[in-house]
């Protein structure tokens, strides 16, 4: 479903990443891990759009997306449930959900707020407050459900489990594996490479910049380099 | 009436006439600073193209609702053609690069006008007429009306767009934050395209509404558009609540410091005002603590 091949993107003169190549296939689960300033932010801006890319190609669904404004591509079908949440904080949480759906129109926007409510009913409680007032594991539901509003096809997770209290970071797995199931095809970040790696199907390790291995999730948990690296092993 | 209370209330209506007509052009700042944090130095042109507009229109024999229409639509494309011509292309440019470019934008507009249109004072005429009415002792120009009326209108239309619209809240999510507006899919581009369009449409109708009171001239848009940037800061740049409190209050000092110190230092307010709010309250009255740019 997704082909990236030989990727690289700078910030000014520094190089983020450096010619990286990954696939992820229809309805997969895929895990990309790596230590703070690995690069795994960037990646998944890459591929929103929302980040120029040096060299490199983006294919998605077939077609080369490397250029497409990100406007596109949420049309296309990818989601990004970004770093640090980036709410509208002043806006209510039904405000946030329904710009979530901005690319769709229709009736069928309100059903899926309606399964966003059934799914977090904490979110139905407090629809009508700001997004800046929920605590942080509110607020990643939030950014979660804002990025299924567009119903798509790839979700982009950026570290949901940061900052969280260890009951929550076991919800938001728990509805990782939940959407995985149902069919979406996710790519997940994490530095939580335990638990990251523990539900993937496959994974990714990003070592500045540039992928030093890939392999399938339960093998890396099992590899000695991971072990050292990641699992604190 | 006594006549120390006749006279008080000539001074409110006279300062909230004005105040409207500032409260519209601060509305414009507002709408583009929300959208690039860019302070649009080219407001001011918008109004005074409103005006100038209108009166090339009228000399021309077309009837006065006409113009009006034909004003505020050519200088909407003027707008529009300034966020695709010379903001869009430097798009990621700082802001302080974009500021000066809309000074330079000024500049050419007014140029440009006083050129073409030449460089006399043209009256334009009120919309329904001259005769004062009386109003607990005190008179009102039926222009002051239409006033406070289409600024009532307009203000109006505006709230409902950015409540009950999604583009509306597109808009200010996208001032709120620009990265997860990217990442919902809203084009940022179209989101400044829009805000030139609206902040052109919004000078251009002040600018026809006080052209019968004022006259109007190639550089009227310097005065009117520095009063409505005090008016902006003073409510709180940004803050659509207070541009409007903003724009009101300035009419309301100035028109009561006229009224009761002395006319000599009418347009001087302004400037006392930009620089009290700097040095007392940076943040104005309605407007956020510290900016939360992404
Ligand atoms: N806006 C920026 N300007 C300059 N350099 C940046 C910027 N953002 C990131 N970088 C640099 O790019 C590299 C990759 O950063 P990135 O944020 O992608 O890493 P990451 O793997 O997501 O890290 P983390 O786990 O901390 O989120 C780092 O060296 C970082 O310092
Ligand atoms: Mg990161």
């Amino acid at each position: 479903m997704l082909h990236i091949e030989g990727l690289s993107s700078h910030y000014g003169r520094i190089q983020a990443l450096d010619s990286v190549d990954l696939t992820i296939g229809e309805g997969e689960l895929v895990a990309l891990v790596g230590a703070n300033g690995a690069g795994k932010t960037t990646l998944l801006r890459c591929l929103s759009g929302v980040q120029p890319v040096s060299a490199g190609r983006i294919v998605f669904e077939g077609q080369d997306i490397t250029r497409a404004p990100s406007h596109r591509r949420v049309k296309l079908g990818i989601a990004q449930v970004p770093e640090g949440r980036q709410m509208f904080g002043p806006l209510s949480v039904e405000d946030n959900l329904r710009l979530g759906a901005y690319r769709r129109r229709g009736p069928k926007v309100a059903d899926d707020l309606d399964r966003m409510y059934t799914r977090f009913p904490i979110l139905k409680e407090k629809r009508k407050q700001s997004a800046g007032t929920l605590s942080g594991g509110q607020q990643q539901m939030l950014a979660i459900s804002r990025a299924l509003m567009s119903r798509p096809r790839l979700l982009l997770l950026d570290e949901p489990s940061m900052g969280l209290a260890p009951l929550l970071v076991s919800e938001i797995f728990d509805t990782v594996k939940l959407l995985k199931s149902q069919g979406t095809t996710i790519f997940l970040v994490e530095q939580n490479a335990y638990a990251a790696l523990g539900i993937a199907d496959r994974g990714y390790v990003l070592e500045t910049g540039s992928v030093v291995l890939d392999d399938a999730g339960r093998a890396l948990l099992e590899n000695e380099r991971v072990k050292t690296a990641y699992l604190g092993l | 009436m006594p006549p120390a209370f006749v006279e008080l209330l000539q001074f409110l209506f006279s300062g909230i006439t004005s105040g409207a007509i500032y409260a519209l052009v601060a509305l414009g700042f507002a709408l583009i600073y929300n959208a690039s944090h860019v302070i649009n130095f080219a407001q001011g042109e918008f109004v005074m193209l409103g005006g100038m507009i209108t009166w090339l229109l009228l000399s021309h024999g077309i009837d006065l609702p006409l113009a009006i229409a034909g004003a505020v639509a050519a200088t909407v494309v003027v707008g529009l053609a300034l966020e695709k011509l010379a903001i869009e292309p430097v798009r990621d440019a700082n802001v302080v690069t974009l500021i000066i470019i809309t000074i330079g934008a000024g500049i050419f507009l007014r140029g440009l006008t006083s050129v073409t249109l030449g460089k006399d004072l043209h009256a334009v005429p009120a919309f329904s007429g001259n005769e004062p009415l009386e109003l607990l002792g005190a008179t009102i120009m039926p222009q002051s009306l239409w006033i406070l009326g289409v600024t009532a209108a307009v203000v109006l239309a505006l709230h409902l767009f950015f409540h009950f619209t999604i583009l509306g809240k597109a808009i200010l999510a996208t001032s709120h934050n620009r990265l997860a507006a990217r990442l919902m899919g809203v084009n940022v581009n179209f989101v400044l395209l829009l805000s030139f369009g609206l902040s052109a449409l919004l000078g251009a109708v002040a600018g026809i509404l006080i052209a019968p009171i004022t006259a109007t001239h190639f550089e009227v848009g310097i005065m009117l558009g520095l009063k409505g940037f005090a008016a902006a800061i003073l409510g709180g740049l940004g803050s659509g609540l207070g541009a409007i409190v903003g724009g009101l209050l300035l009419g309301l000092i100035e028109s009561l410091g006229a009224g009761y110190i002395s006319s000599d230092y009418k347009d001087a307010m302004a400037f006392v005002v930009i620089l009290g709010v700097l040095f007392l309250m940076p943040q104005g009255l309605f407007g956020k603590r510290g900016t939360e740019r992404v």
